[in-house]
C-alpha cells in the first residue's frame, strides 16, 4: 500500500474522531428531544472559543482548560432547553428546527462581537512539533485530540449505561410518556441530554483549538457533516454515529486524496442524500425515525 | 393591503439611491419570500433549500447570457423551467421515499449544497470565480440605467407571485395544498392526488425563487456559488414568513418589510459592531418562533376573529 494512503488514512481516522463526538452529540439530542439541532455548528464553535478564551484569560493550556469549558457547554445547552426549546415543546417540528437556527445566529454572532471576525491561533509549539510513527508524521495535538475523544466517549457510554440519570435519558429516549409514569423528571432528563449533547460538541470543537485557527463561523463547516454522520449512523444510534464519524473522517480523507478535496464534498453530500432517500434509519438500521 | 401596494408602486419617486437599494432588499426578500410560502407555507413542505432554485434561476439566464448572447428575459424563462424541474426532481425522489419532517429539509439542504459544491468547482459553470454581467443598458437584456425600473420590474415580480396565491388559495389548487399540509392522510383519503399537487407546488415554488434568481443577477451584476447557493439564502426565504406569517398572503410581506429595514437600521446605528444585526435576526427568530408562531399577519387575523389562544 501506498504511504501516502496510509497517511491520508491516519489523518481521516485522527479527524473522524472529531466528527464522532460531535455527531454523538447530534445524535443523541436528536434520540432524545427529537429535534434536528441546526446551532450544533454554532455551539462547536462556542467549544473552540471557550477553551481559547479560559486559556488565554487564565494562562493556562488548552487541554487544561477543557473540563471548565465542558461545565460551561453543559450550561449552556441546558439552558438553551430549559429555556427555550422546551416552552414550545408541542409545537410542530419545524419550529424547534427554526428556534435552533435562531440560537446559532444569535451564538455565532456574538461571538463575531465578542472576538471579531479575525482568525485566531492557540498552538502550544510543542503539541505541534510532528513526531514520526514508523513512516507516517502526525502532530501530537491530533493524537491528544483521538485520545481525548476516545476517553469521553467512553466516559459517555459510562454515563449512559451505567448511571441512574443515563437509564432516565435512555428511558426519556425510548417512551417519553413511559418515562414520566416511571416518576423521571423527563423535562429535567430533556435538558440534560441537550446539555451533554452541548458538551460533545463543545468538545469537539475545545479539541480543534490546538489543532487549526479558529473563526467564528468555524463550526458551519462541520454542522452539515454532524447531520450527514448522525443521519449515516442513524438518528438518535449513538454507537452508529460514532462508527459513522470515523468512517466519514476517513472517507473524506482518502477520497480527497483520490479525487481532490472539494469533489469529496459532492461525494459526501450525495451519499448523504441517498441514505436519506433509500435508509433514513442509517445504515445500522437502529436509530429512530420521526414521523411528523 | 392597497395602501400598502400605492405606497409601493410611488415610493421610488420620493426615494434617494440609499432609500431604492433597501427598497428592493426588501422586495427580493419578499419574493423570496412568497417563493417558500406557496412550498411550505400553504403545502406545508418545509425547505431549507430555497438557495438551490434561486441559484439555478441566477445562473441559468447569467451564463446563457454571457457565454450564448441569450437575452436575460428569455434566460429567465428557461432558468424557471430549469427549478420548476429540480423542483419535481426533489419532490418525486423524496416523495418517493416518504420523507417528511426535517428529513425532507435536509434533503433540500444537501441539494443546495451539493449545486454550491457543483459550480464552485466546474471550470464549465465558472467556477469560484462566478459570472460577472457586463453592462449595458438595453431594456431588451434586462438591464437599466436608472435603479427605478429595476426596482419597478421587481415589484411586478412580488405582485404576480402574490397574486398567483391569492388566486390558487381560493381554487381547488390551494385549498387542496392547505388540506395536504393539515393532514395529508385524510387528504388523500378524500381523493385529492397528493403527489400531484405537492410537485406541482414545488415547481412553481421553484420556479418563483428562480425568477428572483435571475433579478439578483442583473440587477447586482454578479454572482458566484458562495452567495446564490448558500444557506443564508435558504434562510431569507423562511424568516419573512415566519416573522410575517406563513402560509398567509401578505405574511411574507410584512416580514421583509420589517426585517430589512431593521437590519439596515441596526447596521447603520452601530457601524464597526460586526455581526449585531445577524444577533437582532436571530433574536427575531427565536422572539417569534416561541411569542407569535402565527406571525405577525396571523397574530393580527386572530385578534380580528376575537379568537383567544
Amino acid at each position: 500500500m501506498n504511504i501516502y494512503v496510509l497517511q491520508a488514512f491516519l489523518d481521516g481516522v485522527l479527524m473522524g474522531g472529531i466528527y464522532a463526538l460531535a455527531a454523538l452529540g447530534l445524535s443523541l439530542i436528536f434520540g432524545v428531544l427529537k429535534i434536528t439541532n441546526f446551532a450544533h455548528g454554532a455551539m462547536m464553535t462556542m467549544g473552540m472559543y471557550a477553551v481559547y478564551a479560559i486559556s488565554v484569560g487564565m494562562g493556562i493550556g488548552p487541554y487544561a482548560a477543557l473540563p471548565l469549558a465542558m461545565a460551561m457547554m453543559f450550561g449552556l445547552g441546558f439552558l438553551i432547553q430549559r429555556v427555550l426549546i422546551n416552552s414550545i415543546d408541542h409545537a410542530p417540528a419545524y419550529n424547534q428546527l427554526l428556534l435552533t437556527l435562531g440560537v446559532a445566529y444569535i451564538l455565532e454572532n456574538v461571538l463575531l462581537m465578542v472576538f471579531t471576525p479575525n482568525y485566531r491561533t492557540l498552538t502550544v509549539d510543542a503539541f505541534q512539533k510532528a513526531i514520526h510513527i514508523g513512516p507516517l508524521t502526525v502532530a501530537p495535538a491530533r493524537l491528544i485530540m483521538f485520545a481525548v475523544v476516545l476517553a469521553v466517549t467512553a466516559g459517555f457510554y459510562m454515563l449512559l449505561y451505567k448511571t441512574r440519570v443515563g437509564r432516565s435519558i435512555r428511558a426519556s429516549a425510548q417512551d417519553e410518556e413511559g418515562a414520566r409514569l416511571m416518576g423521571i423528571h423527563v423535562k429535567r432528563i430533556r435538558a440534560a441530554a441537550f446539555g451533554l449533547g452541548a458538551v460533545c460538541t463543545g468538545i469537539a470543537g475545545g479539541l480543534l483549538t490546538p489543532v487549526m485557527s479558529i473563526y467564528p463561523t468555524l463550526g458551519e463547516s462541520f454542522q452539515l457533516k454532524c447531520f450527514v454522520i448522525a443521519v449515516l449512523g442513524g438518528m438518535g444510534n449513538l454507537w452508529g454515529a460514532f462508527l459513522s464519524g470515523i468512517f466519514i473522517g476517513v472517507i473524506e480523507s482518502l477520497s480527497g486524496y483520490f479525487l481532490g478535496g472539494t469533489w469529496s464534498e459532492m461525494l459526501i453530500y450525495g451519499a448523504f442524500i441517498l441514505i436519506l432517500l433509500v435508509r433514513p434509519t442509517g445504515i445500522f438500521g437502529r436509530g429512530n425515525r420521526r414521523e411528523s | 393591503m392597497i395602501v400598502l401596494l400605492a405606497a409601493a408602486v410611488i415610493f421610488p419617486f420620493f426615494a434617494g439611491r440609499y432609500m431604492m437599494s433597501i427598497g428592493v432588499s426588501v422586495l427580493l426578500m419578499a419574493a423570496l419570500g412568497q417563493s417558500w410560502n406557496i412550498m411550505s407555507g400553504y403545502a406545508g413542505q418545509f425547505s431549507f433549500g430555497h438557495a438551490a432554485f434561486f441559484g439555478v434561476g441566477a445562473y441559468t439566464s447569467s451564463i446563457l447570457y454571457v457565454d450564448y448572447g441569450v437575452s436575460p428575459w428569455i434566460g429567465m424563462l428557461l432558468g424557471m423551467g430549469a427549478a420548476a424541474l429540480l423542483g419535481v426532481l426533489i419532490g418525486f425522489l423524496s416523495f418517493r421515499y416518504h420523507l417528511r419532517g426535517d428529513f425532507f429539509a435536509l434533503v433540500t439542504l444537501a441539494f443546495a449544497e451539493i449545486l454550491r459544491v457543483l459550480f464552485n468547482n466546474s471550470a464549465a459553470l465558472k467556477g469560484a470565480e462566478g459570472v460577472l454581467i457586463p453592462y449595458r443598458d438595453v431594456w431588451q437584456e434586462f438591464q437599466f440605467r436608472d435603479d427605478r425600473i429595476f426596482y419597478l420590474i421587481l415589484l411586478l415580480m412580488v405582485i404576480a407571485i402574490t397574486a398567483f396565491i391569492g388566486v390558487i388559495s381560493r381554487r381547488k389548487f390551494g385549498v387542496c395544498l392547505i388540506a395536504i399540509k393539515e393532514s395529508q392522510g385524510v387528504a388523500q383519503s378524500l381523493g385529492v392526488p397528493v403527489l400531484k399537487y405537492k410537485l406541482a407546488a414545488m415547481a412553481v415554488s421553484g420556479a418563483a425563487a428562480a425568477m428572483a434568481g435571475t433579478f439578483y443577477a442583473q440587477y447586482y451584476g454578479f454572482i458566484d456559488p458562495g452567495t446564490v447557493f448558500t444557506s443564508s439564502i435558504s434562510v431569507e426565504a423562511i424568516v419573512p414568513c415566519i416573522i410575517g406569517g406563513s402560509g398567509t398572503l401578505s405574511g411574507p410581506l410584512l416580514g421583509a418589510l420589517i426585517i430589512v429595514p431593521l437590519q439596515e437600521l441596526s447596521n447603520s446605528l452601530f457601524e464597526d459592531v460586526h455581526g449585531l444585526n445577524m444577533v437582532i435576526y436571530g433574536v427575531l427568530i427565536v422572539v417569534f418562533i416561541m411569542f407569535c408562531r402565527d406571525g405577525i399577519y396571523g397574530a393580527l387575523v386572530k385578534r380580528q376573529k376575537g379568537v383567544e389562544t
